[in-house]
């Protein structure tokens, strides 16, 4: 894995989280029309493409690296992860209620969980 | 009729949904991962989470349809899920050598913060709530 990437996606994560959250707090749902809306979906696919990025990364080291990984369970992790913003996004989209928001909250939440299990993942057998 | 369904669907139904597919995605691959690489290993805890992934998705699907008859097949689904974990809970605390891995009901969810212990309570109180 590498760390810095894991790290950086980590934070964005969480800024966007904290972004949602803001928007929970204001009573905004989510819109594209407008400024605010429109840079949280932003920011959410510019993590989208950095976890696409991490999928790619983990595949060839863990087919370069000779260490032992549980190969499946790690792919399941970097797998899941792309599926759930774009998923969040969606769902959040469709309410007209601050309640949009609160699911990106959580979507975005889910991200750094799942790196976490992925580093646990490729830490297990050194 | 749809203006059920929009209610189900809506304000912290909204929430409540996403929270669901999160577990039958993270249940459904978990169970996966594990039946596909070890499954001799454990296998009544494989099978157990390979069930939660189920049951996650059907009441993940139906809570989202919101029509009356998914409503039903949603609160079906919710209570073997309020059994599971419970019993899941309850056994793996008491009976740790039959799971020597852990499922996401395992000690009453305690691996997943213990909402699978309280997503079946929230899921039983919002159908009722928006009936």
């Amino acid at each position: 894995m590498i760390e810095i990437l894991a790290t950086v996606l980590t934070y964005v994560a969480l800024a966007a989280a904290v972004w949602a959250a803001v928007l929970v707090v204001v009573n905004k749902p989510i819109q594209l029309r407008e400024w605010h809306g429109l840079w949280l979906y932003g920011l959410v696919a510019l993590l989208e493409v950095g976890l696409l990025g991490q999928l790619v990364v983990g595949i060839v080291k863990m087919a370069t690296d000779d260490r032992q990984v549980a190969g499946l369970e790690f792919l399941g992790y970097l797998l899941t992860s792309l599926v759930i913003l774009p998923l969040a996004g969606v769902w959040a989209l469709a309410e007209r209620t601050r309640w949009g928001p609160v699911v990106m909250v959580v979507g975005c939440l889910t991200i750094p969980v799942l790196i976490i299990r992925l580093e646990q993942v490729w830490n297990a057998h050194v | 009729m749809s203006e059920l369904a929009e209610r189900t669907r809506s304000g912290p139904g909204r929430l409540l949904i996403a929270v669901y597919a999160i577990f039958a995605l993270a249940a459904t691959a978990r169970s996966v991962v594990q039946l596909a690489t070890h499954f001799s290993r454990a296998p009544l805890a494989y099978l157990l989470s390979a069930l939660a992934g189920v049951v996650y998705i059907v009441a993940t699907v139906c809570l989202a349809r919101g029509n009356r008859t998914s409503r039903r097949i949603a609160t079906v689904s919710i209570l073997v899920e309020l059994v599971g974990v419970l019993a899941v809970g309850t056994v793996s605390l008491a009976v740790p050598h039959l799971f020597p891995d852990a499922t996401v009901w395992s000690d009453y969810g305690q691996g997943y913060g213990y909402v699978p212990a309280v997503l079946p309570l929230l899921g039983l109180w919002w159908l009722r709530a928006t009936r």
